[in-house]
């Protein structure tokens, strides 16, 4: 064999010199899992800094006063209702919009799709949509909702910009939650003669549901925390009154703590402090009730 | 079964006067002495005690599930990489204990080598994949040098001639047989003295399959072999001592007979064996 | 008429309801696809119409960018330069941060360890990105005063640092998925060979995921791009043509909040400038995310 006698005399029948120098390459590792562990502190220790700093200066101000005051120009008369309520408005239009187009669009893509054309550009265009800047929206909000429909610079008109920005954080959720049903769930229901509809009615949305609302429960959280594309339309930053309908103007939380960070007094930044809290605090809530939700209706299959 | 018979009688030509060495004999590349490999609380391998020789080629046979591969990779402490993992015993290679506190796995791991089922080249060119070795375990060869031990790895797993002239594409871009045959340079780049194989072949297809067999024949000379393997034609054709493992009713694998392999197919001592080996179960 | 006459209406019925479902589900589908189209309307009619009176090359040539004063200028670099400052900070710490962390997590640290950090490091990325804005100028920017005494108030540094810790989480997350997509195989087969858990994880791992870790690399650029509230509230209002990282400059973003704030009456050639900047805007992200999207294919291909 040829390769018989190649072997016989090559690089390999010397005693190859390896220093494998153990102690500093496992130092090497030892380096990298300190800076690691360090990346991980420093980043989380950031986020409580700014836990701390908000509590250090928010808590004195936070009263029940604050909490049902209009926003005044003189801190502290200032309230944070307008803005709250306008904020609870947002959340749940947003929601009521966004959460049966994005289901519907998830229940088309998992059920019925099939793999042409169509389906590639609809895919296509919800990876994008999903990497657009969220102010983008807000131009597209001023120019179809506010100006072409003459909603005006209303709570509605922010509301369908808001549910655009966040479709595509449902559409995803719900997808995933579609997709994880077993498929013999859908034989079993299409084997008694069940329509396909009636399929994903009975069988296929129950067993999603959980996942469908951590989705949605994300889309809200996204929907209260945004700023910019509500800005955009037009939203105001003082508002002293509640809104009366959802064509009424409006301002949100998010938008008033950026006007009182912008002013240079310093009882406004204590106060946007304040107003950071329930902010927080609301998305706490929020991602609270989404955990335990999961949990219970996870329990029920 | 002519084939089998064919392939006792070239293990007998070839090991004729092989007898069993004693623990400890230097005879020994590597020993296994009380070897219990745990994963969790679960026993995979029990009591092993197992010498490999130099230059020969040991077979780990036995039904699927035994603990072939666990055994094969106490060799050389791949276990460890499987949280809660743990051995008793130990495993003799230079008279040391590879298990002992001191020991390095990452000077473990270079002496003895691994080949593994499916063939896993490291998306890199030919050449990176073969100087990668030799690169993180310190040797400081050479451009030149490393380009000699490049080839002359490629050369010992019968691969320059096809290759030599695409030494910048991927690894990845190669056949099946072909990407075995680079792993099998890979591991030989960093002088391995054994080389462990798990089920090289079994993601191959015949000719693959012969072409890694008779490239085991030639590597016996440098190396000393163990192979795990399902293929009973195999392990008679090219191994020159078989070791046979079963399951015990706990689920727990024990080695229960090893022996030249000539003799394992020929007239075993045990009985499980015997069955195994002719096909009658497994 | 015969039983059979009647369960065979009766289908046709359910098909014609199936069908209507099929039908409006379809519908609601391609929202997605009338969003697109509607950013692109959007954006386009006033930016042609700016474009008309402003020419491009005005937009594209010159220095200043000044829409609002007396002496309109319509240099759109400052804005540009501006948000490439901001990012480039931002990325110079998303970077090494979401790398390491991603490494350590895929790498290093036992499933349940990962399984505690990461939803703790992806509350970074649930943080509202006004309060992120706040913390910027109140407590960071009076930090870096310490230690750079002439910096402002309003700077990019600190608007950039603070959107860095942000959009960690996204490069940690998109990376670490990409590396715990590579098989396993890769790594038995680098610790067969002797290389420690280091070696592993920087030379065969991370190499082999490359691609995936591009595409989150750019991912988070274009997130970093188009943010607005962080650098609306830090990085200050001055559309200045500078890689000063101490000084107030206007990213794109911050200019249409600014406008956005303002009275500038609809239809007016000020009014206009926002859409003539988000289509600079969409275009650049735009690009950015298709580039992600290929890396992402191209890493899916060769795992999947
Ligand atoms: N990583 C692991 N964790 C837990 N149990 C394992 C692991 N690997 C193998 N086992 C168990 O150990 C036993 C032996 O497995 P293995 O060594 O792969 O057998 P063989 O190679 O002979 O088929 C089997 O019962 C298997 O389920
Ligand atoms: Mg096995």
């Amino acid at each position: 064999m040829a390769a018989e006698q190649s072997v016989k005399r090559d690089i390999l029948s010397q005693d190859l010199e390896f220093r494998p120098s153990p102690q500093a390459r496992r130092l090497r590792s030892f380096i990298f899992l300190i800076l690691s562990n360090l990346a991980v502190i420093i980043a989380l220790g950031t986020l409580i800094i700014l836990i701390a700093d908000v509590l250090i200066s928010g808590t004195p101000w936070l009263n029940l006063d604050f909490l049902t005051r209009a926003d005044s120009r003189f801190p502290n008369r200032a309230g944070i209702q307008v803005a709250l309520v306008g904020t609870l408005y947002m959340m749940a239009l947003t929601i009521v919009i966004a959460l049966p187009l994005g289901v519907m669009s998830a229940i088309y893509l998992e059920e019925y799709a099939g793999k042409d054309w169509t389906t590639q550009l609809i895919e296509v265009n919800i990876n994008n949509l999903a990497a657009v800047p969220s102010v983008i929206y807000g131009l597209l909000g001023l120019q179809l909702f506010v100006r072409w429909l003459g909603m005006g610079r209303s709570i509605l008109a922010g509301a369908l910009t808001m549910a655009l920005v966040v479709l595509p954080i449902i559409i995803v959720a719900s997808r995933e939650a579609i997709r994880a049903v077993p498929q013999s769930f859908r034989e079993a229901s299409l084997a008694l003669g069940a329509t396909r509809w009636q399929t994903i009615w009975n069988h296929v949305l129950p067993y999603a549901l959980p996942g469908i609302l951590t989705g949605n429960i994300l889309a809200a959280s996204r929907a209260i925390g945004e700023t910019a594309p509500l800005i955009t339309i037009g939203a105001l930053t003082f508002v002293p009154f509640l809104p009366r309908d959802i064509l009424d103007r409006f301002t949100v939380l998010p938008i008033l703590i950026f006007n009182w960070t912008s002013k240079p007094q310093r009882e406004f930044h204590d106060i946007a402090a304040a107003g950071i809290i329930v902010l927080l605090g609301t998305l706490l809530l929020l991602n609270a009730v989404a955990v335990l939700l999961r949990a219970k209706l996870q329990k029920r299959y | 079964m002519s084939l089998l018979e064919a392939s006792i009688m070239r293990a007998d030509a070839s090991a004729k006067e092989q007898t069993l060495a004693q623990p400890g004999d230097p005879a020994y590349a590597l020993e296994a002495r009380n070897l219990s490999v745990f994963y969790g609380s679960f026993c995979a391998v029990r009591d092993v005690t197992l010498p490999v020789r130099k230059n020969m080629i040991t077979a780990l046979i036995g039904p699927s599930g035994c603990g072939k591969s666990t055994l094969l990779r106490s060799f050389n402490r791949m276990n460890d990489r499987v949280p809660g993992s743990r051995v008793e015993g130990g495993v003799f290679f230079h008279g040391q204990d590879l298990y002992a506190p001191n020991m390095d796995v990452v000077d473990v791991r270079r002496r003895i080598g691994m080949v593994f089922q499916k063939p896993n080249p490291f998306p890199k060119s030919i050449y990176e994949n073969v100087a990668f070795g030799p690169r993180i375990n310190g040797w400081h060869g050479s451009k030149s040098q490393m380009d000699e031990l490049v080839e002359a790895s490629l050369r010992r797993a019968a691969l320059w001639d096809e290759v030599k002239d695409k030494l910048k594409q991927p690894g990845t871009a190669l056949s099946g047989g072909q990407q075995q045959r680079l792993c099998i340079a890979r591991a030989i780049a960093v002088q391995p003295e054994v080389i462990l194989m798990d089920e090289p072949c079994s993601a191959l297809d015949p000719v693959a399959t012969l072409k890694i067999e008779e490239l085991m024949q030639t590597l016996k000379q440098d190396y000393t072999i163990v192979i795990v393997t399902h293929n009973m034609q195999q392990a008679a054709r090219v191994s020159d001592y078989t070791a046979m493992m079963m399951m015990r009713p706990d689920r727990a694998g024990e080695m229960i007979e090893m022996d030249e392999t000539k003799t394992i197919f020929s007239r075993p001592r045990d009985k499980r064996t015997e069955d195994y080996v002719s096909g009658r179960f497994g | 008429m015969s039983t059979l006459d009647i369960s065979l209406q009766r289908q046709r019925a359910r098909t014609f309801g199936e069908n209507l479902i099929r039908i409006f589900l379809f519908a609601a589908a391609n929202i997605s696809v009338f969003t697109t189209a509607g950013i692109v309307l959007a954006l386009a009619t006033d930016t042609v119409s700016f474009f008309a009176e402003v020419p491009l090359w005005r937009y594209l040539t010159e220095t200043q960018w000044t829409p609002l004063f007396a002496n309109q200028k319509f240099g759109v670099w400052p804005l540009v330069t501006a948000t490439l400052l901001t990012s480039f900070i931002a990325m110079l710490v998303a970077i090494p941060f979401g790398l390491v962390i991603a490494i350590y997590l895929s790498e290093f640290a036992s499933p349940r360890l990962r399984a505690t950090l990461k939803p703790l490091i992806e509350i970074l990325a649930g943080v509202p990105t006004v309060v992120y804005g706040f913390f910027a100028l109140i407590v960071v920017t009076p930090f870096l005063k310490q230690f750079i005494p002439q910096i402002s108030s309003f700077n990019s540094l600190s608007a950039g640092l603070v959107m860095g810790v942000m959009i960690i989480p996204l490069v940690a997350s998109l990376s670490e998925d990409a590396l715990s997509a590579v098989p396993d195989a890769l790594r038995e087969g680098a610790f067969g060979l002797g290389a420690t858990r280091f070696e592993v994880a920087t030379r065969v791992v991370t190499p082999a995921a490359l691609s995936g870790i591009a595409a989150a690399v750019v991912l988070a650029l274009s997130r970093a791009v188009g943010e607005t509230m962080i650098v609306a509230i830090a990085a200050g209002q001055n559309p200045q043509l500078t890689l000063d990282p101490t000084v107030p400059v206007m990213t794109m973003t911050s200019y249409i909040v600014q406008v956005s704030l303002g009275d500038t009456p609809y239809g007016s050639l000020s009014y206009k400038t926002i859409f003539a900047v988000g289509s600079t805007l969409f275009l650049l992200t735009f690009v950015m995310n298709i580039l992600s999207f290929r890396f992402v294919r191209r890493f899916r291909e060769v795992y999947e």
